[in-house]
């Protein structure tokens, strides 16, 4: 176990040095910042002074080294848009996608195993077939059209809920959460949803799966053989055995839902680092755009490393010794 | 099931329904996020309109780039390098402390210093050499040159307290410590990428805003900031899609405002190079070693191939107007001589052929997609126009970021850009745009054509030292004149800025595209 966190942990240093090479390198050739930092009716003189101002002015090498010593510090370099350390920037904006991001989650897992548990104990019902079509639906539709008809219906036409925006604030652990309070919680219902809907119809198809396969192995028909009850059957053998893949895929899934709520935060105008990272690769503002990838690479592989763990703990067959990262 | 549901819907739409908004508080939608509160550190649109309701400038601008006193209440030059200003007298900063001399001097010399700053003010007072308090509400002030610009200069600098001035960094302001000002509005509330939050100040020397509370959303998707505006969420958005507005039109919940804008969209050729221009190749597309773009006969030919009112119908939906100069004739330094090229096919035809090219030859327009309004379906139409019309056009579009970098490294022949003249004259484009390049003069920094004509610098340059408006004004419009002769660039149209409110509210449109709660007004 000890070996084989520490061999993860190596791993984790290689992937991170590599991402900030291919991010840090591909900024650089996608244009310069200071075209579009300063003002566009600047002249020559500004353009060298705010090129100087942030570094840019010294061969690429040069700036790759000093971004290097200073993560060996700890700090990614300051955003050239906000002037403040680029951790400081994402890590202000974290906990407005977490919480979002963690409620989506919840919503998919509370109406996804429901869900594909029925369709998958009974397969040929028109419940089960009206499931699974709209799970298909869920799956297709674009991202971007489904939040702006949430709107629509639920903010313009109904007017039951804001269509944009965060609501307000409070501190818990050290985090600013708004959805703490009735006021905050309505303006997550929508955008979680949104987020909520591709995740949903994946947990309910992958469900009805494992439910389909495993009600066909032994142990359900001695467990049924042995007059145990429906419920029981379901609720424990057939459960437990199911959350192996499920735990794999919910872990994943929300490490992308954090990393990859861009479309929606765009779209409902929510203030999380999705949001940030878009306008940070329009503005080319490098250091933030390298430290966000890096941070979410670094998440992606804790994720990973608990999924691994969480797994030898629900299988026993399992050993971590032998599973090779 | 269905049923029960149903009777609880009520209950539930009333529990999910936010409380009515007071006729004193304002909501806004804007379209771009804002980078920092700083007055002096990111100079960009989106951040001085943000910044002028809690600070101002000693010369205010209206609606049409007008100057009017502001802090100031007098200006005047004495000589040609001297300057005398009168302040306004019992003007107060929101701590209550008394504005004065000091405060002006004090924010001239921060501006150029602001540590780390991507965008800097410093152009606005590069050309003071000397500023002096003659008493308490009297400022003197020199420059190296004759510089009639200057107060147009000093509407671009936000005045700070001197204890601000002195001591502020650039996160005391987004913090709100340091958000003193002598505006209409006090600063309440900030976070950043989210919104921004003021109230009134019932202290203020000038017309007080109808407005007790105001909040700024930043909402970037342009569907959804129409639909918040149409939601209620908001009462007023900026940037409405030009797609939106014949439905909006029509809408009884909402009220549009529009205005022409300072802004012109344009074709840069490149008259540069003698030979080999990079995108320039034969009718079958083969390379050529000549450069026909260095022809004015060939870059009037363009012009003459573009419909400007069918893109202005059909794509800006009403949005822009075309244009035959740098800037709207109601602006600054503009000739009344100079309308919109007329769409003529066979004048083209015969300006190619005289030029030499009667099978015309091929190109390649490179243009942003993200930058201005439609920018990519204006550039597909223009490519469209030159190809029915014998000159053999592909497009290629990027995002403003690639773009733009790719364009000062001049390696295009041929772009579409737009050019928002902030001092709402037209000597900011003839400099920018059409003097001949020129590190040391500030000429040329934005020439992505490589455009250059010595009787058109002369032009410029000595009407950037005339410091009668009459005269210099005139010289302008003798600049504009020849550029347009000459096609240093082929102007397509100015860009129209429409806000959307809700009913029963107007906005005062402005040419410079800022959104400022203060001109928010119930409609009369």
């Amino acid at each position: 176990m000890t070996v084989f966190v520490l061999r993860r942990l190596a791993q984790t240093l290689l992937v991170l040095f590599v991402t900030s090479v291919l991010v840090f390198g591909g900024l650089y050739l996608v244009g310069d910042p200071v075209e579009i930092l300063v003002n566009p009716t600047a002249d020559q003189i500004e353009k060298d002074r705010a090129r100087a101002a942030l570094g840019l002015d010294k061969p690429v090498l040069e700036q790759y080294w000093i971004f290097l010593k200073g993560t060996a510090s700890g700090n990614l370099g300051d955003s050239f848009v906000y002037a403040r350390p680029a951790l400081e920037v994402i890590f202000e904006r974290m906990p407005a996608t977490l919480e979002l991001a963690v409620l989506a989650m919840l919503i998919a897992i509370a109406i996804g195993i429901p869900l594909g548990l029925y369709a998958g104990l009974r397969p040929n019902g028109w419940g089960a077939r009206a499931i699974m079509a709209g799970s298909i639906l869920g799956f297709s539709l674009p991202t971007f059209w489904v939040g702006l008809m949430l709107i629509l219906v639920f903010a313009v036409t109904l007017g039951w809920l804001p269509s944009t925006g965060r609501g307000p604030t409070s501190e818990f652990l050290g985090m600013q959460l708004s959805i703490l309070h009735w006021e905050g919680l309505r303006h997550a219902l929508l955008p979680a949803a949104n987020l909520a809907l591709l995740k949903l119809s994946l947990i309910t198809r992958l469900t009805r799966a494992q439910v389909r396969e495993q009600s066909l192995l032994d142990y359900i028909r001695f467990a049924r053989a042995k007059g145990l009850s429906r419920t029981r059957v379901v609720g424990v053998h057939l459960l437990k055995n199911i959350l192996i893949p499920l735990v794999t895929v919910i872990g994943l899934e929300l490490g992308s839902v954090i990393a990859y709520a861009i479309v929606t935060e765009t779209i409902f105008a929510w203030p999380g680092m999705g949001k940030l990272v878009i306008d940070s690769i329009f503005q080319l503002d490098r250091p933030v755009v390298v430290a966000y990838l890096m941070v979410v690479v670094f998440m992606f592989i804790v994720i990973n490393l608990v999924v691994d763990i969480l797994y030898s703990v629900l299988d026993p067959r399992v050993r971590l010794s032998e599973a090779k990262g | 099931m269905i049923g029960r549901l149903a009777r609880w819907l009520p209950a539930l739409a009333l529990a999910l329904a936010a409380g009515t908004v007071s006729a004193q508080n304002l909501t806004i939608g804007l379209s771009t996020p804002i980078t920092t509160l700083d007055p002096h550190f990111h100079n960009l649109s989106p951040n001085n309109a943000m910044a002028r309701h809690v600070f101002e400038t000693l010369v205010r601008t209206d609606e049409a780039q007008r100057k009017l006193p502001g802090l100031a209440e007098s200006w005047k030059a004495l000589s040609d390098t001297e300057w005398e200003i009168k302040l306004r007298k019992g003007v107060k900063w929101h701590d209550g402390s008394e504005f004065t001399a000091d405060d002006v001097i004090a924010t001239f010399k921060r501006v150029p210093g602001v540590p780390n700053s991507p965008a800097s003010f410093a152009v606005f007072v590069r050309q003071i050499t000397s500023i002096d308090a003659l008493d308490k509400h009297t400022l003197r002030l020199k420059t190296a040159t004759a510089h009639p610009l200057l107060p147009s200069d000093l509407s671009s600098v936000l005045i700070l307290p001197k204890s601000v001035a002195e001591t502020a960094k650039t996160e005391d302001f987004n913090s709100g410590k340091a958000m003193i000002g002598t505006g209409p509005f006090r600063f309440a509330e900030y976070v950043a990428g989210d919104r921004v939050a003021f109230t009134r100040n019932d202290a203020y020397w000038g017309k007080k805003p109808h407005w007790a509370k105001v909040q700024f959303k930043m909402i970037t998707s342009a569907p959804a900031r129409v639909a918040a505006l149409l939601a209620g969420d908001v009462q007023m958005i900026e940037n409405v899609p030009t797609a939106d507005i014949p439905k909006l039109k029509k809408d009884a919940r909402v009220a549009l405002s529009s205005a022409v804008s300072n802004r012109l969209i344009y074709l840069h050729m490149d008259s540069g190079r003698e030979t080999n221009s990079p995108f320039v190749t034969t009718a079958d597309g083969k390379p050529m070693e000549a450069n026909p773009l260095r022809d004015p006969r060939v870059r009037r030919a363009i012009s003459k191939m573009i419909d400007r009112d069918a893109i202005a119908s059909r794509i800006m939906e009403g949005q822009s107007v075309p244009a035959g100069q740098l800037l709207a004739e109601q602006f600054f330094g503009t000739s009344q001589k100079l309308k919109a090229e007329k769409y003529d096919p066979a004048g083209a035809k015969k300006l190619l052929a005289e030029a030499g090219y009667p099978n015309g030859f091929g190109l390649t327009l490179h243009a942003p997609n993200n930058r201005y309004i439609n920018d990519a379906a204006i550039a597909q139409a223009i490519a469209q126009f030159l190809t029915r019309n014998g000159i053999q056009t592909k497009l290629e579009t990027m995002p403003s970021n690639v773009f733009f970098s790719r364009g000062s490294k001049l390696e295009f022949s041929f772009l579409l850009a737009g050019w928002g003249a902030e001092s709402g004259d037209t000597s900011s484009p003839l400099r920018s745009l059409l003097g001949t390049y020129d590190r040391a003069a500030g000429m040329g920094a934005a020439n992505r054509g490589r455009f250059s004509d010595a009787g058109l610098d002369a032009l410029i340059t000595t009407a950037l030292t005339t410091i009668d408006d009459t005269k210099r004004g005139l010289m302008l419009a003798a600049a504009s004149e020849k550029a347009i002769e000459l096609m240093g660039l082929v102007p397509v149209h100015y860009e129209v800025s429409t806000w959307g409110t809700r009913k029963g509210l107007s906005y005062r449109a402005r040419a410079d595209q800022y959104t400022l709660a203060y001109d928010v007004v119930p409609a009369k």
